[in-house]
């Protein structure tokens, strides 16, 4: 196949939150830029945030980052890295104050500024109570902040390969990083976009299981590429369940919801969340939340005829509020639950949501790997922000806002290191080995003259019915280690897929075969690193370490304060150090204790 | 409970393989969970992986799925599918060149969008936080902002099918009244001029198709009227 070259400064994967961040950035400096987005850029997952950013603004309610640091350090359960937390707190403010200058329509309190509204786990003076940190755009944020960045990128005449699938990452014999391949969707073919610097922001990968909020474009494509070629995946164990998908259908409900005020039901009509954390009640932490739903559940309090969920309940709330603060969550309950939440509850179930995990990083967009004693070694040329990069700040456990925050920081902060190391002349382009394009055109012959193979939707079908059985809000230790098998089995037939389409032009069942050969990395990695922890922390809660004197939550500290590093190659695991130290001498570390909300 | 099936008379074209276009009579069986017309096209698709379409969100959010429905621009993923007369017809968006199937080319599309220029335009220096702005500011942006660029609109409309390289078409007028209704945007009379022309804006006859057919319930009409107005009264 004959094979384009296409040379770049910066080649940036993906065209949500984070890579339209980055882009700006380097456009802005007169970098030349390619932004590959296997999507029009507004379609891109960030558009289907709901609820806020954080920033600790102090609009409505007395704030500061110092607060916002401790409260993300605790939510996620010590595990997140304290440097690269404090600086994103710290930059909190001032990007999203830019996103506001650049035209984001904000919600506005009466006296003109940015409106915040309280979430989950956010808290004020060290978790006494709830805080207004959520800037919002009515329950559309992720909608107003995409168009918002989509747009400042319009001015910046920033380049787009707009319907571009990335396909591998190209390395060279060191381990430089060189750019990638790619193919466009429309003619079928595949190019090498040879780049000085390159940046994935190519989002989550919630599509490996079964009930998930996430879009069916997140399948998790940076951390396939990054995991074929020799770059380890961390904290890949610890998924997101967010407490109000809506039952059946998976659609997201905002956490904003309880932010205005939103009650969790059971069956019984007992606000529950009071047994469980008595202090944020319903704005507890999002793992906090979606394990008492699911003990209601499991315990026969749930809601129903089969009392398989449980009640999202806002009725008590005026209309007005209600249509001007969450008219988009009324369309989806009307649209997706069949009610109306002004006049009834909305049935929800915890409904996987977010990877806390991905491409390790440090606070400055690097990505971060083991070599020669340096667990955190920059690997030359390649950056990562958003869902798919672990820098780490949300650790065992995200906080609700903290994911539109992460983007914008660190991909801004990506793209500044980029625009740092262009100029004062650390990027140069490195020669392309003469094998550049070699695994990407072996996988799509492979794919393209197999016979006899595996249906692409039933070997889907399986890894995302797997992980969900063996993977979910709480673990067993027997399906852990059956799940592990289970998945190597997946594994296996993925690598003999089938298309039936062999047309050139906008074949989605090719892009759809790529996709699971990405989506079967992350589930692997996910099961794996789950297997191999022996303790409870934050989202990974095993039956088999339950709470007790000597491990609080069932917690061990002792042996598990560290992140995990999943390689493809072996399915090896191996281990680094927590960053405990801040980055700056103006805030202490924020000392291990147990986690109470 | 016997399974629901649904039958449809879907467009087809490859040009890989085909010489024109046709239309293929499909039935599928539904599982009780698939509530929407994107729910009975993804199941299609794992029986006839060659049929293509675009999705993403399955939620109304991305503007992905966008497709002429029973006759009717609509989003497959908002779209009941016991609410439909059978056999449902799909067709992709009219008036746009037709790549594969359901996707359409939407260059020209979104050339229009970019022709509005849409982006805030403020050559004051931003101060050290937000600008300002009260509620009811804001809140002349409402119905203005939450646009998903799905050209439903624009694909219904009659002066876009005829002129889509000149007639900027509903959802570009949309978005550029948006950045004029925003307080904090310095560029309307840049703006008007912009759209001062037999046919940028003065295409628009207000036959409101657009208005019918927009999964979030905007009103592009509503907007252009108020551009016109602001172009009458800055006449005068």
């Amino acid at each position: 196949m004959n094979v384009a070259k296409r040379t770049f400064d910066a080649v940036i994967v993906g065209a949500g939150g984070a890579g339209l961040r980055a882009a700006l950035q380097l456009s802005e400096s007169g970098l030349k830029t390619a932004v590959l987005t296997k999507v029009f850029p507004t379609r891109s997952h960030t558009v289907a945030a709901q609820g806020g950013v954080a920033a600790s603004l102090g609009n409505s309610t007395e704030d500061n980052w110092h607060w916002h640091m401790y409260d993300t350090v605790k939510g996620s359960d010590w595990l997140g890295d304290q440097d690269a937390i404090e600086f994103m707190c710290r930059k909190a403010n001032e990007v999203v104050v830019e996103l506001e200058h650049y035209g984001m329509p904000f919600d506005r309190t009466d006296n003109g500024k940015i409106y915040q509204r309280p979430f989950g786990g956010h808290s004020q003076n060290y978790g006494q109570s709830p805080v207004s940190r959520s800037c919002a755009a009515a329950d559309r944020t992720g909608h107003a902040m995409l168009h918002a960045l989509y747009q400042r990128n319009v001015r910046a005449n920033t380049q787009f390969f707009v319907e571009w699938m990335a396909l591998d990452l190209i390395r060279d014999a060191d381990g430089n990083v060189l750019g990638v391949t790619a193919m466009e969707l429309e003619t079928g073919e595949v190019s090498i976009f040879h780049a000085k610097a390159t940046i994935f922001a190519t989002g989550g990968a919630g599509r490996i299981f079964h009930s998930s909020t996430n879009a069916f474009i997140n399948t998790g494509d940076g951390l396939g590429m990054a995991a074929r070629a020799g770059v380890p995946l961390e904290d890949m164990e610890f998924w997101q369940f967010h407490p109000t998908g809506v039952f059946g259908a998976g659609v997201l409900i905002t956490e904003g919801v309880r932010g205005e005020g939103g009650i969790l039901r059971n069956g019984s009509g007992e606000r529950f969340m009071e047994r469980y954390a008595p202090n944020l009640k319903d704005l507890a932490s999002r793992d906090v939340v979606s394990r008492a739903m699911t003990t209601e559940i499991n315990e026969g309090r749930g809601c129903g005829p089969d009392k398989d969920h449980v009640l999202l309940d806002i009725t008590h709330l005026s209309p007005e509020t209600i249509m001007k603060r969450l008219p988009g969550i009324r369309e989806i309950a009307i649209q997706f639950a069949g009610v109306d939440p002004i006049k009834a509850p909305i049935p929800v179930v915890p409904t996987a949501h977010y990877q806390m995990g991905g491409i390790p990083t440090n606070y400055k967009g690097q990505v971060v790997a083991p070599k020669d004693g340096n667990p955190n070694a920059p690997v030359s040329g390649f950056y990562a922000a958003g869902e798919c990069a672990c820098a780490s700040v949300h650790g065992a456990n995200r906080l609700g806002t903290n994911s539109l925050l992460d983007l914008l920081v660190f991909g801004k902060s990506a793209g500044e290191t980029v625009v740092e190391d262009y100029k004062r002349g650390a990027l140069e382009l490195k020669p392309l080995p003469a094998d550049a394009a070699d695994a990407s055109l072996a996988r799509l012959a492979r794919l393209e003259g197999q016979t006899g193979g595996e249906s692409v939707h039933e070997v889907g079908l399986e890894m995302r019915r797997t992980m969900q059985k063996h993977a979910g809000v709480f673990r067993f230790d027997n399906l852990l280690k059956e799940g592990v098998t289970r998945i190597l089995e997946v594994a296996e037939r993925a690598k003999r897929t089938e298309i039936k389409d062999k047309s050139k032009v906008w074949n989605t069942a090719r892009m759809e075969a790529l996709e699971l050969d990405n989506l079967i990395e992350v589930a692997k990695a996910t099961i794996v690193s789950a297997e191999a922890r022996k303790e409870s922390r934050g989202a990974h809660v095993r039956d088999d370490a339950p709470d007790t004197a000597e491990f609080p939550n069932g917690r061990n500290d002792n042996e598990w304060l560290k992140h995990t590093l999943w390689y493809r190659d072996g399915n090896r695991l191996e281990y680094k150090p927590v960053t405990m130290k801040p980055l700056s001498q103006e805030v202490e570390p924020i000392a291990l204790a147990k986690r109470t909300y | 409970m016997s399974k629901r099936t649904v039958q449809f008379k879907m467009y087809r074209y490859d040009p890989d393989r085909d010489e024109k276009p046709y239309m293929q009579d499909i039935t599928v069986e539904l599982e009780a969970s698939d509530k929407k017309l994107l729910d009975a096209l993804v199941r299609l698709k794992a029986k006839d992986d060659s049929l293509s379409f675009r999705r993403s969100c399955r939620e109304g959010v991305c503007g992905s799925d966008a497709m002429n429905i029973n006759g009717k621009n609509g989003l497959a993923c908002l779209t009941d599918i016991d609410s439909l007369p059978q056999p449902v017809v799909l067709r992709p968006l009219p008036g746009l060149p037709v790549i594969r199937d359901l996707i359409v080319d939407m260059t020209q599309f979104f050339k229009q969008y970019h022709s509005i220029k849409p982006y805030l335009i403020n050559d004051n220096p931003p101060p050290e936080r937000e600008r300002l702005q009260s509620p009811e500011e804001r809140e002349e942006l409402n119905g203005l902002y939450e646009c998903i660029l799905c050209a439903c609109c624009s694909t219904s409309c009659p002066s876009f099918w005829w002129n889509p390289d000149k007639f900027v078409g509903p959802a570009g007028l949309l978005a550029a009244y948006r950045f004029i209704a925003d307080t904090r945007d310095q560029a309307t009379n840049e703006r008007l001029d912009n759209l001062e022309d037999p046919y940028r804006l003065f295409r628009c006859h207000s036959i409101m198709n657009c208005v019918d057919v927009c999964p979030k319930s905007l009103n592009p009409t509503r907007a252009i009227g108020k551009i016109k107005d602001m172009m009458v009264s800055r006449a005068v």
